[in-house]
């Protein structure tokens, strides 16, 4: 690439940030006007003083948790005995964690419609219970793909197996080596993945409206076919919590294992610059 | 005239200078290497034969044509990468082929001259396999028949060979070098290893910091070193400290040593360790005692430390079948020619024995 | 290497009766360790699938059918899958283009360092900004009364509608969907595009050819399976789409998803085998998509060693 001005990449990004940026920016616009002839966030406040919102909100959050709390429990300790124990199995599991990729959310409902149907032996859609129970169930299929990446790059990050086997011949327990080495090796990973699947839940809408539950998203429906402004003001509400779990996400990816919780602000190496 | 001039050839990236100042003059047909330690400024200057960098100052030419400001496609310049840099995309037969295609010529030509290729370095047979399917070795030698197919006036050779396994490296070597030959091509070789450097070269120019130290024959570079860098970089010395008489004889903490000429003052002394033997002769008129520190079985040589006027010096013996070498701690006399002592540049406060 | 293989030891055999039962032993409590992923994958991912599947083979009295396949060639459900082809094809292949005409800009077009990350963390969200949300922001942007509409309107003097543009018809959606296609393709093709080696543009440049001949011959067809694998993808993220367009045009825009959708809801269609049949339509395309996804992508790693 010789010093030529790199007019034709300049020019491609100018109009890709324009393409990103200008429905931001109307769409905020846009949710600003809701009084006549003045800037507002009246918008915003109608949404936040409307008791739905609220009841949705906390419905899809402890759903959401709930799918992350599924999700890690099942996917953490078999990656672990995977790359473990069984590395043969690892094609197999790969492929099943995989699988709902190919699944679009609206078949999985369906099949969950009708398999847990009214006249199934385990009729989980009778009940409100059995029911929330196919939700988280449905967030964790959906959410699994990424849980499971997540999750086994933390481990081939680290070398499980010798950690393991250095915690085992220094007298360890098999419970004491998951909770004291291998867990702490893993966390960032495991919370990196936990946002990603957080952001795929929260707003979801296909699997909640079929299962009638009172969600985020049947909820932003609901509200686009009622109000004009509430939407705009929503989507802009939508787009700063993806924004800030992708963020989190990748903090969290990126940092080395055993490091504390929340990443500190001030990078240690920042400050250690000058000589 | 000669084929490939390099005149006052400076180079900076930012305020970071890497080339300071280069001038070479190479004949048609020359093997010339450029040797020296990674960040001496050698690839820099390969790159700016290639084209790739523009020279902050000076002009290359080639065959009496200014190519400084010629972009690399239109130089015919051939060039063989470190890392191979075959395309993966592409057959044994359409890397070699590609530069022919590009220069336009008729498809027949190119089988012809594929074929030809590929027989020269001895892979007729791989033709229409992908570049992952080979091994190292014969990735490099399909790089460089791609680099050799359309018969550029230069071949440029960046450490080819680093990439390889100790044996084919050798035995690349001399490939590379009989086909240089056979094609009678002007041709650079980048490396940091000096056995490569020795063994092909017509000429070499060892490189320290972006300037040329010496350029010289592989027999002028390693028996004449011109500064310390070359001397310590090239081969192995043995390096002592003493005072010169000013009369052709130098003291070395007591020890007399005679010099091939005279000096006065501090002087450094440098003696190779095949110059320096357990056995008296004629001309091995110096002599030196220390004890044994150290004993290196090399299979078919054997190489000594001896502990002598407060620095190691190096002694290569022949392995004896039939006589072990002498033990560690063992007392022995060091005999050497005056002819083969080195006197070096002066002052160095430190004494130091060169490391391979 | 086959040095190696002689000179190395012979492979021990747990020939005693003790070591064979421990090691049966050991695999068997192995196995339990996998139980609850398992468990919760028959439960949850394949009993629900196997239970449509086999429903899409069955008539209503339960016998063995291919019926409800044929009847999927009827007008209204051909016009869904071929609506839903379209679409997909369309978005897959603007994101395609764009996404990496982007990559080639941050990546390696030569701008400041910066630029990379902004559009890669930016990328993560907007690949994940679909859905409802994403409706909204394309409504309050381009719609009847959207932002940008009445810029063109009163500042420019474009009527956008007048001029045949509608956000919720075919073109709309497919402008709709670039905006998390374009971030994904951007995601997944910037690996390929880091694997451009420096030293293929010097080697091509080197043997003569222009920066224009190292694209065609070079560049593109090392990039080319990536490329068509990543394609694949976005074709298969768009088939599945329903929130975006369920948002943007209610029932109105009848893909598959949609059609499905209604279906589950309130029995559009007469049969309900029919809809199972038509869920495991989307499924194979799905299937086949990603799975041509996985083939390319194979080939393209095996080149890069």
């Amino acid at each position: 690439m010789r010093r030529s001005l790199p007019i034709v990449s300049t020019l491609i990004v100018l109009l890709a940030a324009s393409y990103f940026l200008i429905p931001l920016y109307a769409t905020f616009q846009f949710s600003l006007q809701m009084v006549r002839g003045q800037w507002s966030f009246e918008a915003y406040r109608s949404v936040f003083n409307s008791d739905v919102f609220a009841a949705t909100v906390t419905f899809s959050t402890i759903a959401s948790l709930a799918a992350i709390l599924v999700g890690v429990l099942i996917v953490v300790p078999t990656a672990y005995w995977v790359r473990l124990r069984l590395p043969r199995w690892r094609p197999v599991v790969e492929f099943v964690s995989l699988m709902p990729l190919i699944i679009p959310p609206v078949v999985l409902v369906f099949g969950y419609v009708r398999l847990f149907g009214s006249t199934s032996y385990l009729p989980l859609t009778l009940s409100n219970a059995g029911t929330n129970t196919l939700l988280v169930a449905g967030y964790v299929v959906l959410s699994l793909p990424y849980m499971y990446r997540a999750v086994d790059n933390g481990m081939a990050a680290i070398d499980i197996k010798t950690l393991t086997e250095a915690a085992e011949i220094l007298g360890a327990s098999r419970f004491r080596t998951i909770a004291a080495v291998i867990f702490p090796n893993v966390r960032s990973a495991i919370v990196s993945g936990a946002f990603l699947s957080f952001s795929i839940s929260f707003g979801e809408f296909v699997i909640a409206s079929l299962l009638n539950r009172p969600a985020f998203g049947p909820y932003l429906v609901q509200i686009g076919q009622d109000r004009a402004y509430e939407p705009a003001a929503l989507a802009i509400m939508s787009f700063a919590l993806i924004w800030a779990c992708m963020v989190l996400m990748q903090l969290f990816a990126a940092r080395k294992p055993g490091g504390r919780i929340l990443p500190r602000l001030i990078r240690p190496s920042a400050r250690s610059v000058t000589p | 005239m000669s084929f490939l001039r390099i005149e006052g050839v400076k180079k900076s990236f930012g305020g970071n200078t890497v080339v300071r100042g280069f001038d070479l003059s190479v004949e048609k047909g020359e093997f010339i290497s450029f040797l020296g330690p990674s960040g001496c400024g050698k690839t820099t200057m390969l790159r700016m034969v290639a084209g790739f960098e523009t020279p902050t100052a000076g002009t290359i030419s080639i065959d009496g044509q200014d190519v400084t400001a010629q972009p690399p496609n239109r130089r015919r310049i051939g060039m063989v990468f470190q890392a191979y840099a075959l395309f993966p995309n592409m057959s044994v037969a359409d890397n070699v082929a590609f530069g022919l295609k590009i220069a336009g010529m008729p498809a027949a030509q190119i089988r012809e001259r594929v074929a030809e290729m590929l027989t020269l370095i001895g892979l007729r047979h791989l033709a229409d396999r992908y570049p992952y399917q080979l091994s190292g070795g014969q990735q490099q030698r399909v790089a460089l028949a791609r680099a050799l197919a359309p018969s550029p006036r230069v071949l440029l050779l960046d450490e080819p060979l680093s990439a390889l396994d100790a044996k084919i490296r050798v035995s690349l070597r001399e490939e590379i070098r009989a086909l240089q030959r056979k094609l009678g091509i002007t041709t650079i070789f980048v490396t940091h290893d000096q056995e490569e450097a020795l063994s092909m070269s017509d000429r070499i120019v060892v490189m320290n910091e972006g300037r040329a130290d010496q350029i010289g024959t592989p027999f002028e570079i390693y028996n004449r070193p011109k500064t310390r860098f070359v001397a310590s970089f090239v081969g192995n010395l043995s390096l002592l400290e003493g005072e010169g008489t000013g009369d052709a004889r130098a003291i070395l903490a007591g020890d007399e040593v005679i010099l091939p000429f005279p000096a006065r003052g501090r002087v450094i002394l440098g003696l190779r360790p095949e110059a320096a033997s357990l056995q008296a002769s004629a001309d091995r008129t110096n002599q030196l005692t220390g004890r044994i520190d150290e004993v290196n079985f090399l299979g078919s040589l054997v190489r000594l430390r001896v502990a002598v006027a407060g620095a190691g010096v190096l002694v290569d013996m022949f392995n004896n079948p039939g006589n072990p070498p002498p033990g560690r701690g063992d007392i022995v006399t060091i005999h050497f020619a005056p002819a083969d002592v080195q006197v070096l540049e002066h002052t160095p406060p430190e004494l130091a024995i060169a490391a391979e | 290497m086959s040095a190696e293989e002689t000179l190395g030891p012979a492979p021990m055999r747990a020939t005693s009766e003790g070591a064979t039962r421990r090691l049966g032993l050991r695999l068997g409590g192995s196995w339990l360790g996998l139980v609850p992923f398992f468990a919760f994958a028959l439960l949850f991912l394949f009993l629900p699938i196997l239970y449509l599947a086999t429903g899409a083979f069955q008539n209503a009295a339960g016998e063995f059918t291919l019926a409800n396949f044929a009847e999927l060639a009827t007008p209204n459900l051909r016009a869904a899958y071929s609506l839903s082809v379209r679409l997909s094809l369309v978005s897959a292949a603007l994101g395609t283009i764009t996404g990496v005409l982007l990559g080639y800009a941050v990546i390696l077009g030569g701008l400041p360092r910066w630029v990379r990350p902004v559009f890669m963390t930016f990328s993560g969200v907007a690949s994940n900004f679909a859905g409802i949300p994403l409706a909204f922001a394309f409504i309050a942007t381009l719609g009847r009364i959207g932002l940008l509409t009445m810029v063109l309107r009163d500042v420019f003097g474009f009527n956008l509608y007048g001029a045949g543009f509608n956000l919720f018809s075919f073109w709309g959606v497919a402008l709709t969907y670039l905006y998390f296609q374009m971030p994904l393709m951007l995601l997944i093709v910037a690996p390929a595009l880091d694997g451009l080696k420096t030293e293929w543009r010097e080697a091509a440049e080197i043997l003569g050819a222009s920066r224009r001949q190292y694209w065609l011959r070079v560049a593109l067809p090392i990039l080319m399976p990536s490329i068509l694998g990543c394609f694949l993808l976005l074709f298969a993220n768009a088939f599945g789409t329903l929130a975006t367009v369920y948002a943007l045009t209610g029932s109105r825009f009848a893909v598959v998803p949609i059609v499905l959708y209604q279906q589950i809801q309130g029995n559009v269609l007469y049969n309900p085998n029919l809809g199972y049949a038509l869920a495991v339509g989307m499924v194979v395309i799905m299937a086949v998509s990603n799975t041509i996804y996985l083939v390319l992508r194979t080939r393209a790693e095996r080149w890069r060693t």
